[in-house]
């Protein structure tokens, strides 16, 4: 009824370009942001924020990041975990070097120098393709979590071995640390995941983003038709590693505040990552949110209904959580390989056309 | 320096013997690639899952006990028996082909002609299922596996070593055990393959599939016959591993070693496999004597990934692997 593109005349090129064309999906999009920046910050509290809001806005940014490599440039990577890390220690290191600097410079620094790291990694993917780069990006994980667990120099030399982020603030409100405020957090992450997701969309739209989807389709044809194939995916690849680079560094930072390489950034990190991005929908950044969204809301959930309802131990509840995570996975492949994001489009194509479907 | 060559020739042979068990898994991923197509990460898993039900049957353990008593507030654990290990190993097989039944009923029917790709993500949502399965319905805490198999340091050529060198080598007995199981079953499969019909059958679709449907092969069967070798292949891993270091979430970890074997040897390659693992058997723990020291150890985590990275970069389809050909 109200989602029609009837009546709605773009009249300059700009208007005619824009993100959401439609006029009810630009409202609903200036609407969603406004309760996230007016209003939640209000109803925010310690609980919410750690189990739902914070993992939520991080993991989105990773999984942006991962969409741009595997979703749009089709180049499968497992290094998402060490990739992280990469960002997290980076953000220490910058943190205790220069404790002068405002912390949202950190976090970017942070995001370039694994921009830097993960195109040293994406360099074999000229090469080697499918599986094959997929095992080699094991190489990056792998090698990057043992790095940071040897080399003392990265953690300063404590005698944990475990990097803690120390009080940093913005505009005098403490945002890492001990002493943080529920909103405060939340407000600094979710600026990081509105302006990525921004940028995110735009490439994609944009000449660099339509290089890449024609490398995911067919790297040869993309080649002959006059695609740099070596540009195309070391950006795929230095992007990619931005985002996955901030997502890292706010994860250590603001939301866990103490981190021991081995246990936060291991494999398994790449993989539910990897999950975010099957069960959102690869290549959408849509999909990106939404598969992270429910990622994090789904153990959460499972929680409150297995233990807190059911009364069972946590350690079967833990299980359960694998099971259904993969038979989800199984059931989109199957079903649904473009994800919750293609049923969104879905819906809203039914919308347009509502009630009169033919 | 004499001494250090003896020690290394130690560390040598014990590469040699770890890389036997990496071959033994990467196995498994060969035979299901080179029938059907598909990467199958859950082969690790598959290992975990046929250990732990060997040790569910062996110490006759109640499936979803945990489950069931956390459900309906009983107290239920054991039916009272144990079962010998030969008993055992036969209710493992049964379950593993069960299951190859079942994962080509319900997921990879659904998924023929989808890109490798999504199918490679697909075997990952099953590790997970069946990693959440296993934990499920035998318990998660690490489980001793006592198969009869001989364990400890071997005499014979301790003392042997000794005589030669005054230096006694340290070879564990269920390395050379695990060796010559390796072996016997290597040399099954090549028989099997080579000679019997559903072999040649098996070689025939992993050949080109429309030619051997055309020529009357049932592609279901062949595929239920391939995933239920690499479950037999896995569970003989999984003994290996399991009477190795316990039976624990750690063992599903292994698929991943031999990941890199796989991509040094070719994925297409049973030679390869079993090159493949012995090169980064050796090559792993010759690095971790020789370099590892200098630079801070633990070198075993990664050495694998970034030797076949390095590799591959050299020739993209590994040692023995089909030449990659392209056209648009």
């Amino acid at each position: 009824m109200f989602y029609r593109e009837a009546g709605d005349f773009s009249t300059t090129y700009p208007q005619d370009s824009q993100t959401f064309p439609i006029r009810f999906d630009r409202y609903r999009y200036y609407a969603v942001l406004a309760v996230a920046v007016v209003i939640m910050p209000f109803v925010m509290n310690d609980y919410l924020v750690n189990a739902i809001f914070l993992p939520f806005l991080i993991y989105a940014i990773a999984a942006i990041g991962l969409n741009i490599l595997t979703g749009y440039c089709g180049q499968v990577s497992l290094g998402t975990g060490g990739f992280m890390a990469v960002g997290a220690y980076a953000c220490y290191k910058l943190m205790t070097a220069f404790p002068d600097i405002n912390i949202f410079f950190h976090v970017l620094l942070a995001g370039g120098i694994t921009a830097a790291v993960g195109t040293a990694f994406g360099l074999p993917s000229l090469r080697i393709k499918g599986f094959y780069l997929a095992v080699a990006t094991l190489a990056a994980q792998f090698f990057l979590v043992w790095l940071f667990n040897k080399v003392a120099w990265f953690y300063n030399y404590s005698a944990s071995g475990q990097i803690n982020a120390p009080e940093r603030t913005v505009f005098g409100v403490a945002v890492t640390g001990p002493n943080t405020e529920a909103w405060a957090t939340y407000l600094f992450c979710l600026v990081f995941t509105v302006l990525l997701a921004l940028i995110a969309r735009n490439l994609t739209r944009g000449s660099i983003g339509r290089e890449w989807m024609a490398i995911r389709d067919m790297d040869i044809a993309a080649e002959i038709i006059g695609v740099n194939p070596l540009r195309a995916k070391l950006t795929a690849f230095a992007v990619s590693s931005f985002f996955v680079g901030i997502s890292g560094a706010l994860f250590f930072a603001v939301y866990l505040g103490a981190v021991e390489v081995g246990e936060v950034f291991n494999i398994q990190k790449s993989f539910i990552v990897l999950f975010m991005i099957i069960i959102g929908g690869l290549g959408s950044i849509f999909g990106s949110f939404a598969g992270a969204a429910f990622l994090v809301v789904l153990p959460v959930v499972l929680k409150l209904v297995g233990v807190d309802l059911l009364g069972w131990p946590t350690d079967i509840v833990a299980h359960f959580n694998l099971v259904v995570v993969g038979l989800l996975i199984i059931v989109f492949l199957i079903a649904e390989p473009h994800g919750l994001a293609q049923l969104w489009r879905v819906a809203k194509e039914k919308l347009r056309l509502w009630p009169f479907p033919h | 320096m004499p001494e250090q060559f003896v020690w290394g020739m130690e560390v040598f042979l014990n590469g040699l013997m770890a890389g036997v068990l990496y071959a033994l898994v990467a196995l498994g991923f060969v035979l299901i690639y080179k029938a059907s197509g598909i990467f199958n990460y859950a082969q690790g898993v598959m290992a975990l899952f046929a250990a732990l039900t060997l040790v569910g049957i062996m110490e006759g353990q109640v499936p979803f006990s945990h489950l069931i008593n956390a459900i309906f507030g009983t107290k239920i654990h054991h039916f009272g028996w144990h079962a010998p290990a030969l008993l055992a190993i036969l209710g493992t097989m049964a379950v593993m082909v069960l299951l190859a039944w079942l994962v080509q009923r319900l997921i990879f029917r659904h998924l023929v002609g989808q890109e490798p790709i999504l199918l490679f993500m697909a075997t990952i949502g099953l590790a997970y299922l069946m990693e959440g399965f296993g934990d499920l319905m035998w318990g998660s805490e690490i489980k001793k596996l006592d198969v009869g198999l001989p364990q400890g340091i071997n005499l014979a050529i301790d003392e042997f070593t000794y005589n030669i060198f005054d230096y006694g080598f340290f070879i564990d007995n269920l390395d050379i055990v695990a060796t010559f199981i390796a072996i016997a079953l290597v040399g099954a499969l090549v028989i099997f393959s080579q000679y019997t019909k559903q072999g040649r059958a098996m070689r025939a679709v992993a050949d080109d599939h429309q030619a051997a449907l055309s020529v009357g092969v049932s592609l279901n069967f062949i595929w239920i016959l391939v995933w239920s070798v690499a479950g037999f292949v896995a569970m003989v891993a999984g003994i290996m591993w399991g009477a190795k270091s316990g039976v624990q979430f750690s063992l599903s970890l292994i698929a991943l070693k031999a990941l890199p074997v796989l991509m040094l040897g070719g994925f297409t390659s049973i030679p390869g496999a079993i090159v493949g693992g012995l090169i980064i058997g050796v090559g792993e723990k010759l690095f971790e004597f020789a370099i590892g020291p200098m630079i801070g150890g633990a070198t075993e985590n990664w050495f694998a990934y970034v030797l076949a990275l390095v590799f591959l970069v050299f020739r993209p389809q590994g040692l023995f692997g089909e030449k990659i050909i392209e056209r648009v």
